[in-house]
């Protein structure tokens, strides 16, 4: 048998047999292994991009979160220093209104003062007078015989009255 | 998976035994000046029956089919068996393995010789195996692969990205069935020769060249405008060497499948006939002692043959694509290197 001459009954069988066996692995092994291969490549492409795509947006939030912070600080500074001018007013304010008060109280403790005073004085006049009413009397019933004496005596007490 | 290897022992090993009355033959030939050529040429060529292995007179032999075809006489099957040691049978008989008909009338042989036999038994083992590969596959869907399936899919891939998607651009898909069926159906046959009692198919020039022609097929029916334009009116040659060009170009297609058949045929039964020259030379000298030397060239030369059987697989299957390639491509397009896998990348593979 020649080794270079083809064999028609090998050729035939060779067609048939290669034919049969590219059309089953074609129909029941190629296309689903290449269609698995693809869709798996592709779902991984998908979650390296996602994955690509968390990574950014994790960025993201880490910088709104920094922007969140610092605009956070900014308002807690803002706010202690109107919480400090606010006590500072308020504690200016309470001072004001102490000195005030202060003041008033004094006045009014003052003009309490006076009227006492004015109350006690014309309590004083009115026993003084009474007073000299009184002693009037006695001298007048005493001595209401002497005459030079009770002048005198007279004369001595409008001194004194004119003294006070 | 087991219990199909068991079966394909099973198969493998079912043999005739057959312990033949004729002792002076054998006889004969023990004395007979060993010829080592003919021994080699019995290896690599196709026979009627299958032929494990002989001990003194007891042949192991399958025995296979032989169907054949007369006009006017129709069609006889019958084992060959009837036709062993140059008998007759039916008005056939084998002349150096040939089935002839005793009258000298034309036969068309379309038995099932050792290398049908093989070639069936490869088919078998290729829709075995790569069947279950796709089970594996949608078994786990995208999940990673396991097993056989994993042994496989660097192999699937490396062919349909370096071979297929390089050489023949975006339009790869509709031949990726073909360029993965030749590429196995290659390797696996050229394994299965260099198992011990194997059979050369793919060093059979027929095989080589009915898979060259359906390379020439696809390439012809899938060529496009460019291509033959290409053929008729190459570009940038002036019109008075069109003469002399479209011959030239008209032998190409038929000498790229010419080349695809005899290179594939060559090396393979090239391997063969190496190792067992190597092993030819014990039997030549008649001396223990150039065992040793025999077997350490043999094993190095089945050791390169195991890297040809995947090497010439993977040539013929870069070669297919890239003629189909030359045939699809659109225009002269530098970013798919075009017959390139030694050139650049190109600029924007899909």
């Amino acid at each position: 048998m020649n080794i270079v001459t083809p064999e028609f009954g090998l050729i035939f069988w060779q067609v048939v047999i290669f034919g049969i066996v590219l059309l089953l692995l074609r129909s029941f092994a190629w296309k689903p292994i290449l269609s698995s291969l693809k869709e798996r490549e592709s779902s991984i492409e998908g979650a390296l991009r996602m994955a690509d795509q968390a990574k950014l947006e994790m960025q993201e939030l880490k910088a709104g979160n920094e922007k969140l912070l610092a605009e956070a600080r900014l308002e807690r500074d803002r706010i202690m220093k109107e919480a400090t001018a606010m006590s500072n007013q308020l504690l200016e304010q309470a001072k004001d209104k102490a000195n005030e008060e202060g003041t008033r109280l004094i006045a009014q403790a003052r003009e309490a003062i006076q009227n006492e005073k004015n109350a006690a004085l014309a309590e004083v006049k009115n026993t003084a007078a009474q007073l000299s009413i009184d002693i009037a009397e006695r001298i007048l019933r005493r001595e209401l015989t002497d005459q030079p004496a009770q002048q005198q005596l007279v004369d001595s007490y409008l001194k004194e009255v004119k003294l006070n | 998976m087991k219990r199909l290897l068991l079966a394909l022992f099973c198969f493998l090993s079912f043999s005739a035994f057959a312990n033949e009355p004729t002792a002076t033959t054998a006889e004969a030939t023990d004395t007979e000046e060993f010829n080592p050529g003919e021994m080699i040429l019995h290896h690599i060529g196709d026979s009627h029956e299958w032929h494990w292995f002989s001990t003194g007179n007891n042949h192991f032999t399958t025995y296979l089919p032989v169907i054949a075809f007369r006009p006017g006489h129709g069609l006889s099957t019958f084992s060959s068996r009837q036709l062993a040691e140059g008998k007759v049978y039916d008005g056939l008989k084998l002349e150096h393995e040939h089935l002839v008909s005793e009258d000298g009338s034309k036969v068309y042989d379309f038995s099932i010789t050792k290398n049908v036999a093989s070639l069936m038994l490869s088919a078998t083992l290729l829709l075995v195996v790569f069947i279950a590969v796709a089970r594996g596959y949608a078994k786990r869907g995208t999940g990673a692969p396991r097993g056989i399936q994993s042994f496989f899919e660097p192999i699937i891939i490396f062919v349909r990205d370096e071979v297929a998607k390089k050489s023949i651009g975006p339009k790869y898909e509709r031949y990726m069935p073909y360029l993965l069926t030749v590429f196995f159906f290659i390797w696996f046959n050229n394994l299965m020769g260099l198992m011990p009692g194997g059979a050369n198919l793919t060093g059979n020039i027929a095989v080589t060249m009915t898979l060259a022609l359906l390379t020439l097929l696809i390439t012809l029916f899938s060529s496009n405008k460019n291509y033959w334009a290409h053929i008729f009116a190459t570009p940038g040659v002036p019109k008075a060497l069109l003469p002399i060009m479209i011959p030239v170009e008209l032998i190409g297609i038929v000498v790229k499948p010419f080349s695809l058949m005899v290179r594939l045929f060559a090396n393979i039964t090239a391997g063969h006939i190496v190792t067992l020259s190597f092993i030819s030379l014990i039997f030549i000298f008649r001396n223990l002692g150039v065992a040793p030397v025999s077997l350490a060239f043999g094993l190095f030369i089945n050791m390169l043959e195991l890297l040809v059987a995947i090497l010439q697989a993977y040539i013929f299957t870069l070669l297919t694509a890239m003629y189909i390639g030359g045939a699809v491509e659109d225009h002269h397009d530098a970013d798919y290197q075009m017959g390139g896998g030694d050139g650049a990348e190109p600029a924007h593979a899909h």
